[in-house]
């Protein structure tokens, strides 16, 4: 029941802090209009967002924060690639698909991988079905590094804390 | 000094977008165009809003809200401009359309 609580709570807090956000006005009706929606939502859909006990979840947030700045890295290395590509007089591809297992068990687990992949250097997430990742590559070497050394996989599973 | 720093942001995001522009003209196939407009588009756009936000920053201070609503954007980009390139591929996947192979024509 405690877990409850703070899913509440933290769904209420954040709720509210959207809501100063998007109205931008600070007075008394808006404000008490603000509070009574953020906690009619928060009481009524805080299981969709938080799971699980609280420990947990402070440990993911603070993981996935660090997890972020790797993508974002991750990113830009994938734009460089693609317009080498693009630009390049011969245009260097060699697209295939290629498929791997994962042990990845959650959902949330299962789309930021899914989103990474998309994201990172020459590759694209066609589908996953039962734990098995359908990936589209532009050439061998993304692919390569997709599923030979899976230190994306291994961060995912460490953010999710998933071994 | 800060007119360079935003002209520089908007000018690389600009050159992504072009880039993924040329990318689809370029590439043979379906999958391989969404490579390039899905990775070209989310780095373009969030540099541009990057750009943006610090000018507003600088010239406009007194209300700052715009910029927070300028980062959710960013992160609004960055969560769904994958999924979508993801949901296009699947639906492309599932209803047939042939992958490019190297040596074919283009289609």
């Amino acid at each position: 029941m405690r877990g409850k609580g703070f899913g509440i709570l933290v769904t209420f807090c954040v709720m509210f802090l959207f809501w100063l956000l998007l109205s931008g006005i600070f007075d008394t009706l808006h404000l008490t209009a603000g509070l009574v929606c953020s906690a009619i939502v928060a009481l009524i859909s805080h299981d969709l967002i938080i799971k699980g006990d609280e420990e947990k979840i402070l440990s993911k947030s603070f993981k996935l924060a660090i997890y972020i700045p790797w993508e974002l890295w991750q990113i830009v290395l994938a734009n460089f690639d693609v317009a080498y590509r693009v630009l390049h007089p011969k245009m260097p591809i060699d697209p295939l698909i290629i498929e791997f297992d994962t042990t990845l068990q959650s959902d949330l687990a299962l789309v930021t991988l899914a989103n990474s992949i998309t994201l990172t250097p020459g590759t694209i997430t066609i589908g996953i079905t039962n734990g098995r990742f359908s990936v589209h590559a532009i050439a061998k070497e993304p692919a390569e590094a997709l599923t030979v050394d899976g230190t994306m996989q291994q961060k995912v599973a460490d953010v999710y804390m998933e071994w | 000094m800060l007119e360079i720093v935003v002209v520089a942001f908007l000018a690389v995001g600009i050159f992504f977008m072009v880039v993924g522009a040329v990318g689809l003209l370029r590439f043979p196939d379906f999958y391989t165009r969404l490579h390039a407009t899905g990775k070209c588009d989310t780095l373009g756009e969030v540099l541009i809003i990057v750009g943006l936000l610090l000018y507003h920053l600088f010239h406009y201070p007194e209300t700052p809200l715009v910029c927070v609503k300028l980062l959710f954007l960013i992160l609004f980009i960055f969560i769904t401009n994958p999924t979508a390139t993801y949901a296009l591929m699947r639906s492309a996947y599932k209803t047939g359309v042939k992958p490019w192979k190297l040596g074919d024509e283009r289609q």
